[in-house]
């Protein structure tokens, strides 16, 4: 009888162990196939790239937002970071021949002085990614392009260098090469005769990296990021701050912002 | 009246030669000059980021927009009835085929890439209106050749009414066209206006004439036929006319400009400015291109006389190219305003007026844009029966009054 209930007993307690064992299990499994989803979710918010086999979607809008407060006057990081990243001013030793009005320039500091009250106000300057581009209107081969995901830029194949876009465009962002080039960047093709100019740095953002002027600038003046991602930094900056288009009465939708100007 | 009798001209002169060897010559140089151009790329012109357009664009403007001007004698006689203008109705045509010629191959040789335009021709983007005028320009050559056909060939005379409204509709928005590359620059305080495309139109008509006449009396006088007192009247006044419209539009331009205050500040550029717009726009446009042309056309002195109506058309045409010259390089030279109100500096030249001085190679590229289109004319009065023999009064309809 006692061995009885000893066997009876050991039963129990196996019968127990498996329980937990199965509990166990079944957790484990919810929890790891929580986190194994979760995570998923989690890094698909997170990381922004996109495979190169997936097409650009107009889910997407990118664009900057640049704090001139934090804009010092005497500060070109943001140009000389675009100069290197895409071989162009003192990224390269091409354009020798050419006249400083000749010379491309895809990003410049801009200085605005009050007239009355002699305020400055220091600024980058570059294509403002419109969501309507001139330059893309008027363009007569396509090759002025807008991208789904907001980005203007220019197939360099495909443009005859007629610069009716830079008739067009108000920013004055575009540049035409005067003479040949050597060495230009893999990801920069740049060519004698035809049109260019910033690209918001197409070939880093691809790659879910952020453009080279927003990187370089020490102050964390320019911001990079999803205008269409309400939960992105851009966007809830934009909706919470006062901002300012340039030429805003052109009604261009631009994807390049601007505060305290 | 009776029928003209159109002849080839002989065209075995010394001077006839001359003349071709001269215009190939203008033409080799022009060649030789967008070569030069695209062989080293555009730092050998005068042309930078700030004026994108330069002298080839004023001598390809003002010839396209001539072109559609010069076809408004065989108009006149086509669908608006003035029948002493139909024996001039072949070089109209002609001309107005040969100065467009002319134009585009300036245009095209000024292009970063000419090589592409077969590309571009294939891909076409149909919001551009550079792509329409693509369509436009080709669509002229080949309906105003038709016209050509319908006036030549005794089959198609009575089509002659149909062709001739269709060329006239096809030039009139072919000009609106190219007024139109202007006016849709909305970014740009010189440009930006609706009144652009019509402003361009009444130019071409004055343009246009200057030409023609100036054409018109060279080979008469050279091929030594007659050309009598009446038609060359009736040409003054008409070009009188044109210059007094184109005027108007001009005026008009200027006023809606001045009065609207965001505008006020390019317009005192322009018309008040120390600069070299301001001059060739009062002094070379109207003064001379206009003024003098008028006095000329209207006062009774200088009635039909071929000196000064030669005078009065040569004036016109460098006026218009100086009224050109103020739209193109003038509206490019005045700064972009990113902040209205604000003084602004920059490594880009923002804010300031930038200078543009043409290199010889862009005015010879222009210049042998001129000599292709008078080659095409000189050739084509050789080849075929585009003049009249005789444009002698009594040959002209008296009933058909001028004006």
């Amino acid at each position: 009888m006692s061995d009885e209930k000893a066997l009876s007993g050991e039963k129990v307690m196996n019968n127990k162990i498996d329980s937990y064992k199965r509990r166990f299990l079944a957790q484990s499994a919810v929890i790891t196939g929580a986190a194994a989803l979760g995570g998923g979710l989690v890094l698909t918010r997170v990381v922004q790239a996109r495979p190169a086999s997936q097409a650009v979607s107009s889910k997407n809008r990118w664009g900057l937002l640049i704090d001139t407060r934090k804009c010092a006057n005497d500060c070109d990081a943001c140009v000389q970071a675009c100069e290197m990243e895409h071989g162009w001013g003192r990224g390269s030793s091409d354009e020798q021949r050419s006249s400083p009005a000749q010379k491309a320039q895809w990003i410049r500091k801009v200085t605005l002085r009050d007239r009355t009250t002699g305020h400055e106000t220091s600024l980058p300057m570059m294509c403002q990614h419109c969501a309507h581009p001139p330059c893309v209107d008027v363009c007569p081969t396509g090759a002025s392009m807008k991208r789904d995901d907001g980005i203007v830029l220019v197939d360099k194949h495909r443009c005859i260098g007629c610069r009716y876009c830079m008739m067009a465009c108000p920013y004055k962002a575009r540049s035409f090469i005067h003479e040949d080039l050597h060495g230009q960047k893999t990801a920069s093709p740049r060519g004698k005769g035809t049109v260019e100019s910033c690209n918001l740095c197409v070939h880093r953002v691809d790659q879910g990296k952020i453009p080279a002027c927003a990187e370089a600038c020490p102050e964390k003046a320019i911001l990079f990021g999803d205008l269409k991602d309400a939960d992105s930094e851009i966007a809830r900056r934009l909706a919470s701050e006062p901002s300012t288009e340039i030429r805003g009465d052109l009604r261009l939708d631009l994807g390049v912002r601007y505060q305290n100007i | 009246m009776k029928p003209s009798t159109f002849r080839e001209i002989s065209g075995n002169s010394g001077g006839y030669w001359a003349l071709l060897v001269f215009l190939g010559l203008l033409i080799a140089v022009g060649l030789g000059a967008a070569w030069y151009m695209e062989h080293n790329g555009h730092w050998v012109t005068g042309m930078n980021n700030q004026i994108v357009w330069g002298m080839p664009h004023v001598f390809a403007v003002f010839l396209i927009v001539a072109a559609s001007g010069a076809l408004n004698v065989a108009t006149m006689a086509s669908i608006f009835g003035r029948t002493a203008f139909k024996p001039l109705s072949r070089l109209s045509g002609l001309l107005a085929i040969a100065l467009l010629a002319g134009g585009l191959l300036v245009l095209v040789l000024d292009l970063g890439r000419p090589d592409r335009l077969i590309m571009a021709m294939m891909n076409l983007n149909f919001m551009s209106i550079f792509a329409w005028n693509i369509i436009l320009y080709n669509g002229f050559f080949v309906i105003v050749a038709v016209y050509l056909w319908t006036l030549m060939e005794r089959r198609g005379n009575r089509f002659t009414r149909g062709a001739g409204l269709f060329a006239f509709l096809w030039r009139l928005i072919l000009t609106l066209g190219t007024g139109s590359i202007f006016g849709f620059l909305v970014a740009r305080q010189a440009y930006d206006a609706a009144i652009m495309a019509p402003l361009f139109i009444a130019l071409s008509f004055s343009f246009g004439l200057a030409i023609f006449m100036l054409v018109l009396f060279a080979s008469y006088r050279w091929s030594g036929r007659p050309l009598g007192d009446d038609m060359i009247h009736r040409l003054q006044r008409l070009l009188g006319l044109f210059v007094v419209t184109a005027l108007l539009f001009v005026a008009i331009y200027h006023l809606t400009n001045l009065y609207a205050a965001e505008h006020r500040d390019v317009e005192q550029f322009i018309l008040d400015g120390n600069n070299v717009y301001s001059g060739l726009f009062w002094v070379g446009y109207i003064l001379l291109g206009s003024l003098v042309p008028m006095a000329i056309a209207w006062f009774s002195p200088f009635r039909a006389a071929i000196g000064w109506v030669t005078t009065a058309a040569v004036l016109v045409v460098g006026g218009g190219m100086a009224m050109i010259y103020v739209i193109i390089i003038g509206g490019q030279a005045y700064p972009l305003q990113l902040f209205p109100g604000k003084a602004v500096s920059s490594s880009f030249f923002d804010g300031v007026i930038s200078p543009y001085s043409p290199t010889l190679a862009e005015t010879l590229l222009g210049i042998g844009g001129v000599g292709i289109a008078l080659a095409i004319v000189v050739v084509g009065i050789r080849l075929f029966k585009f003049l009249p023999l005789s444009l002698e009064d009594a040959r002209v309809d008296a009933h058909d009054k001028a004006e």
